[in-house]
């Protein structure tokens, strides 16, 4: 192998443009687009390509979050304030509207409302005729996302078919769809929680409190940290201790765990990730462990 | 010219390879070894499969459970679609492509080879240079993979015999060179017992060559070492005539990704195909100005003139633009179950542009095996043919072979909008 270099980008750079570009092809190919905005870190992220990708022009999408009504206060007072910030719109859609539409029903009061984000989505889907989804979901996140495309095709059911999906070759992505189906893509699905880390600590992204460590009441339970809240009350024989954790991933209160740590700035998070011994959901989601193919289930159910 | 705070810092980038072998060839353990030498797999991944390996009655952990995704592929065994697996040494970044060796999968492995810069492929020491292992590297080289790593796999299982691994190597160098591939090296592995992977073990003390990672750490990162033209397929054009900014009333941006080449203010540039020519203004990332843009940089360009520019467009240097062409001759890949008809009008994807197109002619459609031209009427999935596609507008295009950006397309059937073809122009 020859011994002469070109110049390349860095990895992070590298990983940007790949992003930029798949943004701006959303852009080019969709007639209307919206952008997943939760508050969490991945679609944080998300915000500051989707700037370094259209800026000085106005993104060409509203940012949307399907909210549970089960997020830290945190999180969503973070998500408002970075919308106005941007000045671009939000759209919020809420799991407790489909409950009251009877679209939800919950098995029994205390069910997890997570999954049925994907009714809320597909609603709000139909409601303002998006034909495409921008969300930050990484290939690394879980084995079922390890074969996801990076425009993955949805039918008009909101399904993923994991053994029909388009094959995506070099760089030229398909994001056609007829009327009533929709793609979702996922502009950063080739970075690791690491490589998120390592963007959010170059650009110097603000990110919701709860990322870093804090002492919060929680109950040690099947080796995972639950969160003692209003939601999520401690039982009859619950030890409850104040112990010093971060949130990893900032999803629904009812199945997001926190981790603990000292690590209250990005630079010790990044040293904590570098060096981590659990991956990322499999320590802070209590949905993913109940089987070992379930999101890949609930995503054939419409799930992001 | 060029301001060197301005340019992208340097580490050892990031690389792209892809995994072709069998499932008997050992190609999840090797990515399983990778990945477990490397400290990439986590306690509870770990966990997990160390719990499913004792389901199945295993006595050692089976790493190649770490790369079997869906749940269809773990009830039949094999891996059927492309999975993208992500490690990183402190040096480099690196994402594996890992793609099936099944033999109806050649779209998989097209679909995968398409974005690596660099192929491993395996071969089972007992076995030898095998039919799979040609259709592989004829796909690769097909696809335009600059470096092959032959990987001589199972060494265990033939007592680390050097014998076996020169006779290997003299077999593939055999027929290698009837392909013309040029950049292949050998190297000789356990993945199951991890010799010559990450760390050398003491049974394969013959070989003096570099480890298979640290082939992958010294591997070039980009496509091609050669200086290649400027290719800068338009995607979006921005025009913020923002009322409450006077300055931005007049704003274009060209927005894209540099597909190959480079980039600097002040050059002198032609836009296809409708051949008006200009100056490059301003190199932008987000409304932040640089002075040049380099090979596959995401940026924005301004021109100082006003020219009409849209998604499709191709902006290149003006010392180097290609002609546009309404009909190109290609090796196509068809993806899809329901075969080409040659009544029928397709759209090709090439760069950011769409085209309607139809098959002229079909020249002849190639055994991947035996690597023979046959004759054909029409194409099947995982067909592989030389053929002529007419175009209703020009397009914009290279020879893959001089340029991947610029030389490769898809074919899109619009009645399902799905992407039933691969085509390589030259």
């Amino acid at each position: 192998m020859s011994t002469l270099t070109k110049q390349t980008l860095s990895h992070l750079d590298w990983l940007e443009a790949e992003a930029i570009h798949i943004l701006r092809e959303v852009a080019g190919q969709c007639s209307n687009p919206v952008l997943l905005f939760s508050g969490g870190k991945d679609s944080i992220c998300l915000l500051r390509l989707a700037e370094k990708a259209f800026r000085p022009g106005r993104f060409p999408f509203p940012l949307m979050h399907i909210d549970t009504g089960h997020n830290y206060k945190e999180v969503t007072d973070f998500r408002d304030k970075r919308a106005a910030e941007l000045g671009e719109r939000l759209i919020v859609r809420s799991v407790e509207d489909s409950m009251a539409r009877g679209t939800v029903v919950l098995k029994h009061a205390d069910e997890s409302r997570n999954k049925h984000q994907s009714v809320t989505l597909l609603e709000a889907i139909e409601e303002f005729g998006f034909d495409a989804c921008i969300g930050g979901a990484r290939r690394d996140e879980e084995k079922a996302r390890a074969k996801e495309r990076i425009m993955s095709f949805r039918d008009e059911f909101g399904q993923w078919d994991p053994k029909n999906q388009r094959p995506e070759l070099w760089n030229l992505y398909n994001a056609r769809s007829h009327k009533g189906e929709n793609i979702r893509a996922f502009p950063i699905s080739n970075w690791t929680e690491l490589d998120v880390w390592q963007y959010i600590q170059r650009e110097q992204l603000e990110l919701p409190s709860i990322y870093f460590a804090h002492v919060r009441p929680v109950v040690r339970k099947n080796g995972l940290l639950q969160p003692v809240t209003e939601l999520t009350p401690a039982r009859p024989g619950d030890k409850v201790e104040d112990v010093q954790v971060r949130f990893r991933t900032v999803g629904d209160i009812t199945c997001t765990a926190p981790v603990e740590s000292d690590a209250d700035t990005v630079e010790k998070i990044l040293a904590e990730t570098a060096t981590t011994t659990i991956t990322e959901r499999g320590a802070t989601r209590m949905d993913d462990q109940t089987s070992e193919a379930s999101m890949e289930q609930r995503k054939k159910e419409g799930y992001f | 010219m060029s301001a060197p705070e301005q340019l992208p810092e340097i580490d050892n980038g990031l690389l792209r390879f892809l995994t072709c072998g069998s499932v008997d060839d050992g190609k999840s353990t090797l990515i399983g070894r990778l990945l477990f030498d490397s400290k990439t797999i986590l306690a509870d991944t770990l966990n997990a499969i160390e719990k499913t390996s004792a389901k199945r009655g295993m006595s050692a952990v089976d790493l190649s459970l770490l790369t079997d995704g869906l749940q269809a592929e773990r009830e039949q065994g094999i891996t059927i679609d492309v999975a993208y697996r992500y490690f990183s040494t402190g040096r480099r970044k690196y994402i594996i492509a890992d793609a099936p060796g099944h033999e109806q999968y050649t779209r998989n492995m097209v679909t995968a080879a398409s974005t690596a810069n660099l192929a491993i492929i395996l071969v089972d020491a007992r076995k030898g240079v095998l039919t799979q292992t040609r259709r592989h590297s004829y796909l690769a080289s097909l696809v335009g993979i600059p470096h092959l790593l032959v990987a001589v796999n199972k060494m265990d299982l033939v007592d680390y015999d050097q014998a076996v691994f020169e006779r290997i190597k003299a077999d593939y160098l055999a027929f290698a060179d009837k392909l013309g591939i040029k950049d292949v090296r050998f190297i000789p592995i356990s993945a199951l017992a991890g010799d010559m992977i990450v760390d050398r073990g003491d049974r394969l003390s013959w070989y003096d060559g570099p480890t298979l990672l640290d082939i992958l750490e010294n591997a070039p990162a980009a496509h091609t070492e050669q200086a290649e033209d400027f290719r800068f397929p338009v995607q979006f054009v921005c025009r913020p005539q923002d009322s409450a900014n006077p300055e931005l009333h007049d704003y274009r941006g060209f927005m894209g990704r540099v597909e190959s080449g480079e980039i600097a203010v002040g050059d002198a540039v032609t836009v296809l195909p409708s051949g008006a020519t200009s100056k490059v203004r301003r190199i932008e990332i987000g409304g932040v100005p640089l002075e040049r843009a380099i090979h596959e940089q995401s940026v924005a360009l301004l021109l100082e003139d006003e020219i009409d520019i849209s998604r499709g467009d191709l902006i290149v240097k003006s010392a180097e633009a290609p002609e546009p062409v309404k009909q190109i001759d290609a090796t196509v890949c068809w993806l899809a179950e329901a075969p080409l008809s040659p009544a029928r009008t397709y759209l090709v994807r090439h760069t950011t542009r769409e085209v309607k197109a139809k098959l002229a002619r079909i020249d002849y459609r190639l055994d991947v095996n035996t690597l023979e031209h046959e004759a054909a009427t029409g194409l099947a999935m995982n067909d592989i043919a030389r053929v002529t596609l007419k175009l209703a507008q020009p397009i914009v295009a290279d020879r893959y072979a001089g340029n991947r950006a610029t030389g490769a397309f898809i074919i899109i059937d619009e009645s399902t909008n799905n992407t039933v073809g691969a085509g390589m122009i030259g």
